[in-house]
């Protein structure tokens, strides 16, 4: 087979070759992930060829398969299920057809009524919930067939939110690129601009200063850490103990003014750009951050002692939303989806990148895959972090944050971020005179909201929101 | 002058349960929002939404039939006089000798009935959702709520709550076992059809949890603002009860002068006042339970309710 396999040196500093691949290629990466032997990790359409990134968990290696296309390619899907989605979004997208694939239905495009998959059976019932929702959420709709309150299918329905960034980004400038790809997902935006930049810094070959990565991995830390704090004190107050979110959001609070202090943005918006950091990590930045993770520190092993000590809370978690290490394995799923149902892959760890492999930190794991399986992995990513921004803070280097990037082409480069939710992969594309020809973006949750269908199978319809907010899947940044 | 004056009273707490209910809500927000660190909505702040939805234009769904149109109207008007029945600070009021427990329980089902119906009639998947759940506690908590009812019709000789009430603040009385069970299953039962937490969430925005909010969610403007002022009266009404039957200490007598009566409507504000706060309390404290576990939760209210007439009877019989 040959794919241009990538070390993870080649990854994060070499160029890509463009070379195009063989159909018996394709089929024959088709045929290894059917076997599990590779993980799919993107697929995409670019003008008149489709792309497949895949990644062999093994060896830690990545492999990019370039298909030339026309109209139509050999379906994925139609081996591996989780391509599904992503070659139905590239149909709309590019037009390029699945051949032979089981689902023929659009996925981003909404142009025409949509054929919701047929159910049979005695009482059965269903309820369409969104794509409003009560709360302030993103838009997505649900449609539950139920017998009495027992969850017997549930179909998702995603796309509402589609802004057409790759299409934005086509043409675009370097720094516009960035600045786009920080607003794919609003509380992805430290992990997708890093990305972004690792796809730009290994496509021109020009790595970013030492200091730069050590304040990038700040922000993403801080990103994680306030993000895991937010989704711990939502998902309780989803079973109505609404004590443990106003805990978190202090919490939360407290960081994302910390980070405010420390990069003039909150959520460390537009900080990450290519070739560097835009700004520097002041003294007074350090110090502010310190005194929000001392104060996380001192209440989080009280927040978790009163989550593990609150039986009514413990009954409505354990157990509910299980997921089988088996689907967690098949469809890759990053993050503590992943995680939490035995995939024990963190980019941090088996594809280091920036600072990572000179930091000590544990990369929590375990196998139950239900609701409390995912709080426990925040809670522990949680307390990794508040490891690791101690060492980063404490290891600052010197030196200069910029490291004078000059945008030229053609270049092509591949970035994979671990972000809070799993791996955000970016592929990017510069043109000749180093604009950007074509950009993609893969959020972790194209393989966790397939996933969410099937934890939810056989729960009762009463405890989706708590499976939903335990998974808390991006809408935004998977309909782009 | 006494038909005069005691008409007054019953007039006076029939305006007070109305005026006060949505007071007593605010108040049970307020002190939950204090308890999670938050500043909290003011305490008057349920009565301007109602007043605020009263001005506001009643949208009615194409499939509503006049049942839907019906129901809050129903709904407000059993749970306003099951509220008004109840002796809050005064007792042997006017209308007392209908103040019947069974009266009450079957005004609540009346009321129930009526919100079951109305989320169903609009045909939505959430109205029907909620009235199913609604209709499952109901078949647990109507039966512990009348076991309850027995046990102190057994106790006073009377299912007449001024009777209850006097009998229970007589010295006679005293301790017994059935009453405090009576009074834990009360508590359960009050919870249950109030909406409260563990078993309903009256704050949350999630549809696919909702039980009391799902039938309403179709309700807007007038409609809605009598739904919610009759669930602020439910909520009155349960803390009046309890506090008339197992704390009827202060209670002004139809003899009592202005003094006395005022005094027994401070104390009356204080009960209320504690038992909000501890539902506050109980309510950050716990999470909402599974919808399957609630009728395992009012099998305990309809165990205990049993037990106490059981031991009633067999300590009276034998």
């Amino acid at each position: 087979m040959d794919l241009t396999p990538l070390s993870n040196a080649d990854l994060r500093t070499a160029p890509l070759r463009r070379d195009h691949c063989t159909l018996s290629d394709w089929s024959s990466a088709c045929a290894a992930l059917d076997a599990g032997r590779l993980t799919l990790l993107a697929l995409w359409g670019e003008a008149a060829a489709v792309r497949m990134a895949l990644l062999d968990e093994g060896a830690r290696r990545i492999g990019l398969l370039t298909l030339p296309a026309e109209t139509a390619f050999p379906s994925v899907g139609r081996h591996h299920p989780p391509a599904q989605r992503l070659e139905r979004a590239v149909a709309d997208l590019w037009g390029l057809v699945p051949a032979g694939a089981p689902d023929a239905r659009p996925w981003l495009g909404h142009g025409a009524p949509y054929p919701f998959l047929p159910v049979e059976g005695d009482s059965l019932h269903q309820v369409p919930v969104g794509p409003v929702h009560a709360g302030i959420i993103e838009p997505g709709h649900f449609r539950f067939t139920a017998q009495g309150e027992t969850v017997v299918r549930l179909e998702e329905r995603l796309g509402y939110v589609h802004k057409g960034i790759e299409a934005l980004m086509t043409g675009a400038v370097l720094a516009r690129g960035a600045e786009l790809a920080g607003r794919t997902s609003g509380d992805s935006c430290v992990a997708y601009q890093w990305a972004f930049a690792q796809a730009a810094e290994a496509g021109l070959a020009c790595p970013a200063p030492p200091r730069a990565e050590h304040i990038r991995a700040v922000l993403a830390e801080l990103e994680r850490l306030a993000n895991h704090l937010g989704d711990i004190g939502a998902i309780c107050n989803d079973a109505a103990f609404a004590m443990m979110l106003a805990q978190c959001s202090i919490l939360r609070e407290g960081l994302l003014r910390a980070t405010a202090t420390a990069f003039g943005h909150r959520m460390g918006k537009d900080v990450i750009a290519p070739g560097g950091v835009s700004r520097d990590l002041t003294p007074e930045g350090v110090a502010a951050i310190r005194a929000a993770l001392t104060a996380v520190a001192a209440r989080l092993p009280r927040l978790v002692a009163l989550y593990d000590g609150t039986a009514s809370l413990q009954d409505r978690t354990v157990g509910t939303g299980r997921l089988s290490p088996a689907l967690a394995r098949q469809f890759g799923a990053g993050g503590f989806v992943g995680r939490a149902a035995g995939r024990s892959f963190d980019t941090r760890r088996s594809l280091p990148y920036g600072p990572y492999a000179e930091l000590s930190f544990v990369v929590p794991a375990r196998d139950e895959g239900d609701v409390n399986a995912r709080v426990w992995l925040r809670i522990e990513e949680a307390q990794a972090s508040l490891g690791l921004l101690d060492q980063l803070l404490s290891g600052l280097p010197g030196g200069p944050v910029q490291s004078g990037l000059v945008p030229s082409g053609p270049a092509e480069g591949i970035g994979l971020v671990e972000g809070f939710r799993g791996d955000v992969f970016v592929h990017l594309a510069l043109g000749p005179d180093g604009r950007i020809a074509r950009c993609h973006l893969r959020d972790p949750s194209w393989f966790q909201w397939p996933l969410l269908e099937a934890a939810i199978e056989g729960n009762i319809i009463a405890d989706f929101p708590l499976c939903n907010k335990s998974f808390n899947c991006s809408y935004s940044g998977h309909d782009l | 002058m006494g038909l005069i004056l005691s008409l007054l009273v019953q007039g006076v707490q029939m305006a007070l349960v109305v005026a006060l209910a949505p007071v007593l809500t605010g108040f049970v927000r307020k002190v939950k929002a204090r308890l999670t660190r938050r500043q909290g909505a003011p305490v008057l702040q349920p009565w301007r939404d109602i007043l605020k939805l009263l001005r506001k234009e009643a949208i009615v769904a194409d499939s509503a039939s006049w049942v839907f149109r019906a129901a809050p109207y129903v709904i407000f008007a059993a749970t306003w006089v099951a509220a008004a029945l109840v002796p809050t600070f005064a007792t042997n009021l006017q209308f007392s000798w209908s103040a019947d427990l069974i009266a009450i329980v079957a005004l609540l089902g009346l009321a129930r009935f009526a919100l079951a119906l109305a989320g169903m009639d609009v045909g939505t998947a959430f109205g029907g959702l909620g009235a199913s759940r609604e209709m499952l506690f109901a078949t647990v908590a109507e039966p512990a709520m009348l076991l309850i009812t027995f046990t102190l019709a057994l106790a006073a000789g009377s299912s007449q709550l001024s009777t209850i009430a006097a009998a229970m603040a007589g010295p006679e009385m005293g301790l017994r076992v059935s009453l405090g069970m009576a009074l834990v299953a009360l508590t359960l039962v009050a919870l249950a059809e109030n909406g409260r937490i563990p078993v309903d969430n009256p704050a949350t925005h999630l549809e696919l949890t909702m039980v009391h909010e799902a039938m309403v969610l179709e309700y807007s403007g007038r409609h809605l603002a009598m739904i919610e002022l009759a669930a602020s009266l439910k909520l009155l009404l349960s803390l009046s009860l309890i506090g008339c039957v197992f704390f009827p200490w202060g209670m002004a007598a139809p003899g009592d002068g202005v003094t006395a009566h005022l005094t027994a409507a401070g104390l009356w504000g204080a009960k209320l006042a504690l038992g909000g706060t501890a539902l506050a309390i109980s309510e950050t404290a716990v999470a909402k339970m599974r919808v399957f576990r609630v009728p395992d939760f009012l099998g305990v209210a309809l165990m205990l309710g049993l037990l106490g007439t059981l031991l009633l009877f067999v300590s009276r019989g034998l």
